[in-house]
């Protein structure tokens, strides 16, 4: 007498169940970043796409010139985040709407990418700031699929390939400095400091010009938070800003990892009823079936 | 004779010039008023005199008022109302008495082929006389292309051995000023600062004083707007030439050539440098640029900048290979087709096999 | 019918190794050529689409294909149908090479694949969060717990060895393997139910850029559900094609009735697929004129079909027409996969991506080599029950 299939039945519907994601009590909490965090602000109606930072960028990291999209290799000519580009300046225009739009490593407060990395390659280290070590990194590149922005790149042309991010300059801010972008911005249209200072100086400018900006800072819990944060006069998804609520990206996929795994029980519970059940079985196969 | 007032005016002109302010004008007056005007030998050797004929042509301060006031010009074979052995004395006189602080200023080539016969002055080479002159001078500098690196002299397929002066005087601190002609006031720069404190300006790995060889000329290029915004010239005499558009394409080598022409031109007359004339930089003061590439051949962009166009937010990337696409459907309709037939073949009713089979057959895979 | 397991003998070196033999070997070559010139130069792959036609096929689907060991093993030795014994090995081998195969496809689309013996060592930088790290440990420790499986059939060729020192090997080894198979077999149906719904898990951190159609908590259990009935499929699908070429009489009773328990499992999908969608609200994406919408309406298609191919008793006991409606069901299988990977995933409309043919090239063979290595293994070790009519022809 093997499993009945009532028994076999009920397995499946308690299996299926706990794999269809039950998920534990909502976190209604938003993350909390750390204590220390920093991060950037970028006023999108300050920007004069004069593309400093870009350069900056380039030379503090030591980063060729994106030439690809430059014939004859002219110009440093990035038209999006890429594996020679960790910060680039898009324009945004449409009739009379115009605004430039500087696209770099957000360093969420629940980074999704964090969450994906099998090794913790990307993690997020001191004072918040998202870091990648390559010698923890396979190149699996799934931390390419969790990010909500795009934002991760991969060396595809190299033979020895690495993930390629903004770090926000952090062997710089080890030594006192700023990173390279806010340094050299001539209209400190994108600034440094640790977030709440930077959350406060978004809302006073919101409040003292509102007709201004669009009323919301971008990062602020979008997505769980962002270290990097965002004021515009046009609406942010204009600016390729993807609209996300206050739930992490990360969290379905790490709830549901977690409901089943917890402690390993599920597993080993399953284990345990196969196991017993080819005990069983062993003594009393099933031959008359046809 | 000119007044005490004209000379102040001329030492603060010529410090001026160089960049430095008043205090040092004050110290040109000092050392020239103490009668300690700093000696300068000036040799020639394979070369085509242009260097000089280009430092005549300044006037701040003017060459005169230079050779007359601010430093002793002690031998020079093109400016000299001296010749023959009335000018080899004052060389030898001119050594002596400056031993270990005159300046030796060399223009033009060293030929150094079959122990440089090639070049001789006064029965000597000149392989022999600037190492002689060299060996007690305060500091050497070497003005134009030509006895930084060889120059013109030094074209495929240099004859003569033509060298640069710090090829040939090994160990020794040469401040090169390439050019060809040199900038003057790169030259005039140097000596004064070096006249008026004693100290020679920082200079690059190759031996080039960084104020005028730190930045290449397409860094300063006025016409770099044009660069930027993607607007050439395509041949000479066209429109974009017309409007002096960039003639990167004409075959500039301003990305490529270190130099400070964009800023400070030539003989007085604004524009006149080779773009601002029309004609796309030679990179005249480059090894391995001037006479050596091909005078209308782009030369890469070392380390580019970006253009003024912009990234769109969403900018279109990746791709589909038809030749791909047409590959997969080929083999996907392959493997479709070689399942339906294999399908066909199984089809019927496999008869149960309880007795051995009564045709032969052999095992297919 | 004899039960037992025998070689099937014969020439290694046929016509047909030999061309299969060729495509590996263009595999090969282009498989040095990913190596020394990386995976820029070969592939189609971009920062749109990180993840391409190795994950997508040779990874996700190759693995799910080669779900016949998990679920002959769910049939025989959990729901007790001992009568399916006999397709217990031959799956187990289709199982062990799909998953070592899938393994080296992996080995090739990752980019620092040098330092990929870190992911099982280096347990205390282990991130349990990552999906991925689960399914890569899982897939690691399976394929290990495969070849324990299939052991036996080694052992038991070694023990018929001129060799002695095999010959006591194997005597010393194989009673107790035997004593311990089934708590092996029992972790071998473990690990599959663990990262075979994992890998659905997997696309869920994609979240907001996985397309509503895709996008629902449930993803792991239609993986998994999905994934038994494709492995039933290549059990049925190998099972017919060595009948006929190693020409031995097919198991077309058994076949009959596991292509029954397909479609039934196919019909569950389907019902708990569309229940989702109804119940999340995204109905209305399946009636856009999307290519999304083209592509789910496939996938259900594709899944009913085999229902309807089976539907009469005579259909169900036509061996062409049940191979007809496992390559179907493959199919159904893997295309509801390759779209929650490529399709659903919605990286912006301004990148696209298709394969390259290097990378097509290198599936394929690894392909060729999967099937090189079964009929060399088939033939060497006593994998396949029956006797082959070429040995009865002989013996009489």
């Amino acid at each position: 007498m093997g499993i009945s299939r009532r028994a076999a039945l009920k397995g499946m519907i308690i299996g299926g169940g706990v794999a269809a994601g039950m998920r534990p009590a909502k976190a209604a909490v938003l993350p909390t970043p750390p204590v220390d965090a920093v991060g950037l602000l970028y006023d999108a109606t300050l920007c004069i796409g004069c593309k400093t930072c870009e350069v900056a960028c380039n030379e503090a990291n030591g980063l060729p010139a994106d030439t690809a999209n430059s014939p004859a290799a002219l110009y440093h000519k990035p038209v999006d985040l890429s594996a020679k580009a960790k910060t680039v300046i898009k324009l945004y225009r449409e009739g009379d709407e115009q605004s430039f739009f500087k696209a770099q490593c957000m360093h969420c407060v629940d980074p999704a990418c964090a969450s994906a990395c099998m090794l913790g390659a990307l993690q997020k280290r001191e004072h918040g700031i998202v870091t990648y070590k390559a010698d923890l990194c396979v190149g699996c590149r799934y931390c390419e699929v969790a990010c909500p922005f795009n934002v991760p790149k991969f060396e595809f042309a190299k033979v020895a390939p690495k993930v390629v991010k903004c770090e926000l300059c952090a062997d710089r801010l080890a030594v006192g400095k700023e990173p390279a972008c806010t340094t050299v911005c001539p209209r400190k249209a994108v600034i440094y400091g640790t977030r709440t200072d930077l959350l406060k100086e978004a809302h006073r400018r919101l409040a003292a010009e509102p007709k201004k900006y669009v009323p919301k800072v971008y990062g602020e819990t979008d997505g769980g938070g962002t270290q990097v944060l965002y004021l515009s006069h046009v609406a942010f998804e204009k600016l390729g800003l993807p609209t996300l609520g206050e739930e992490p990206t990360p969290e379905l996929a790490r709830s549901i990892q977690h409901t089943v795994y917890k402690h390993f029980a599920a597993p080993a519970a399953l284990y345990g009823v196969l196991g017993l059940a080819m005990w069983r079985n062993r003594r009393h196969p099933d031959e008359s079936s046809r | 004779m000119q007044s005490r007032r004209d000379f102040v005016r001329l030492c603060t002109m010529a410090a001026a010039a160089i960049g430095l302010g008043p205090a040092a004008a004050e110290r040109f007056l000092e050392a020239a008023e103490r009668g300690k005007k700093p000696s300068v030998i000036w040799l020639q050797f394979q070369e085509c005199t242009g260097c000089t004929e280009s430092l005549l042509r300044t006037s701040h301060p003017a060459v005169d008022d230079l050779i007359l006031d601010l430093i002793s010009l002690d031998y020079h074979e093109t400016l000299f109302a001296a010749a023959g052995h009335q000018a080899e004395a004052a060389l030898k006189t001119a050594m002596r008495e400056n031993a270990g602080k005159y300046v030796l200023v060399v223009e033009g080539a060293i030929p150094t082929k079959e122990n440089g016969i090639y070049c001789m002055i006064g029965g000597r080479t000149a392989l022999e006389i600037v190492n002689d002159v060299a060996a007690h001078a305060g500091a050497i500098i070497a003005i134009g292309s030509c006895a930084s690196w060889g120059g013109v002299a030094s074209a495929d397929p240099n004859p003569t051995g033509a060298s640069g002066v710090h090829e040939v005087l090994k160990g020794k601190t040469v401040v090169n000023i390439p050019g060809c002609p040199s900038n003057p006031y790169n030259f005039l720069g140097v000596v004064l600062q070096y006249a008026t404190y004693g100290t020679l300006p920082a200079l690059d790995d190759q031996g080039r004083p960084k104020f005028a060889y730190g930045q290449t000329v397409h860094e300063h290029c006025p016409r770099r707007a044009h660069f930027d915004a993607g607007r050439f010239a395509e041949k000479f005499g066209d429109e974009g030439h017309r409007n002096g558009y960039c003639l990167y394409k004409i075959g500039c080598k301003g990305p490529v050539t270190y130099a400070n022409c964009s800023v400070q031109h030539f003989g007085e007359v604004d524009n006149a440098w080779p773009i601002g004339l029309g004609h796309p930089c030679y990179g005249c003061t480059e090894k391995g640029v001037a006479f050596t590439l091909a005078l209308h051949d782009t030369v890469e962009i070392k380390r580019p900048m970006p253009p003024d166009t912009y990234a769109p937010i969403h900018a279109p990337q990746g791709g589909i290979s038809p030749i791909a696409t047409g590959v997969a459907g080929a083999v996907l309709g392959g493997l479709a087709g070689a399942g339906y037939v294999a399908s066909k073949k199984l089809g019927g009713d496999e008869p149960r096999d309880k007795t051995p089979a009564t045709t032969p057959a052999r095992s297919e895979a | 019918m004899n039960h037992r397991a025998e070689p099937v003998g014969g020439p290694l070196i046929t016509p047909f190794t030999r061309a299969v033999l060729a495509v590996f070997g263009l595999g090969v070559l282009l498989i040095g050529w990913r190596l020394v010139a990386g995976l820029g130069a070969t592939t189609a792959l971009n920062d749109g689409y990180p993840l391409g036609l190795w994950i997508a096929f040779d990874v996700v689907t190759g693995t799910a294909l080669a779900c016949g060991g998990y679920a002959i093993a769910l049939l025989v030795y959990i729901f007790n149908k001992g009568t399916y014994h006999p397709l217990v090995r031959p799956a187990l081998l289709t199982s062990a090479l799909g998953y070592s195969l899938a393994g080296v496809g992996v080995l090739l689309d990752v980019g620092r694949w040098w330092l990929i013996w870190k992911v099982p060592l280096y347990f205390w930088h282990w991130n349990f969060n990552s999906a991925l790290l689960e399914v890569a440990l899982c897939i690691m420790s399976y394929v290990f717990v495969l070849w324990i499986e299939l052991s036996p059939a080694f052992l038991e060729k070694a023990q018929q060895s001129r060799a002695p020192a095999l010959r006591h090997f194997a005597n010393a080894v194989l009673p107790p393997l035997t004593k311990a198979l089934p708590w092996v077999i029992a972790l071998g149906i473990l690990l599959p139910t663990m990262h075979q719904s994992s890998l659905g898990t997997l696309m869920l951190l994609a979240g907001p850029r996985l397309h509503p159609l895709w996008n629902t908590p449930i993803v792991p259990l239609l993986f998994l559900l999905g994934c038994i009935p494709m492995g039933y499929a290549a059990v049925v699908f190998e099972s017919a094609l060595s009948a006929k070429a190693f020409n031995r009489p097919a198991e077309t009773e058994m076949l009959s009735a596991i292509g029954g328990i397909i479609v039934s499992l196919q019909v569950v999908w389907v019902v708990v697929r569309l229940a989702d969608l109804a119940w999340r609200g995204n109905l209305g994406y399946l009636f856009e004129p999307t290519g999304r919408a083209f592509m789910t309406f496939v996938e259900f298609m594709l899944m009913l079909m085999p229902a309807a191919m089976l539907a009469s008793k005579a259909r169900r006991r036509d061996l062409g027409q049940l191979f007809r409606a496992a390559i179907v069901m493959m199919f159904a299988g893997g295309v509801y996969r390759f779209d929650v990977y490529l399709v659903a995933f919605t990286p912006g409309a301004h990148w696209s991506y298709f394969p390259s043919v290097p990378e097509m090239g290198i599936t394929i063979g690894l392909i060729a080599l999967e099937i090189l290595a079964y009929v060399a293994i088939v033939k060497m070790f006593p994998i396949l029950s029956g006797h082959s009519r070429t040995i009865e022809r002989q013996a009489a």
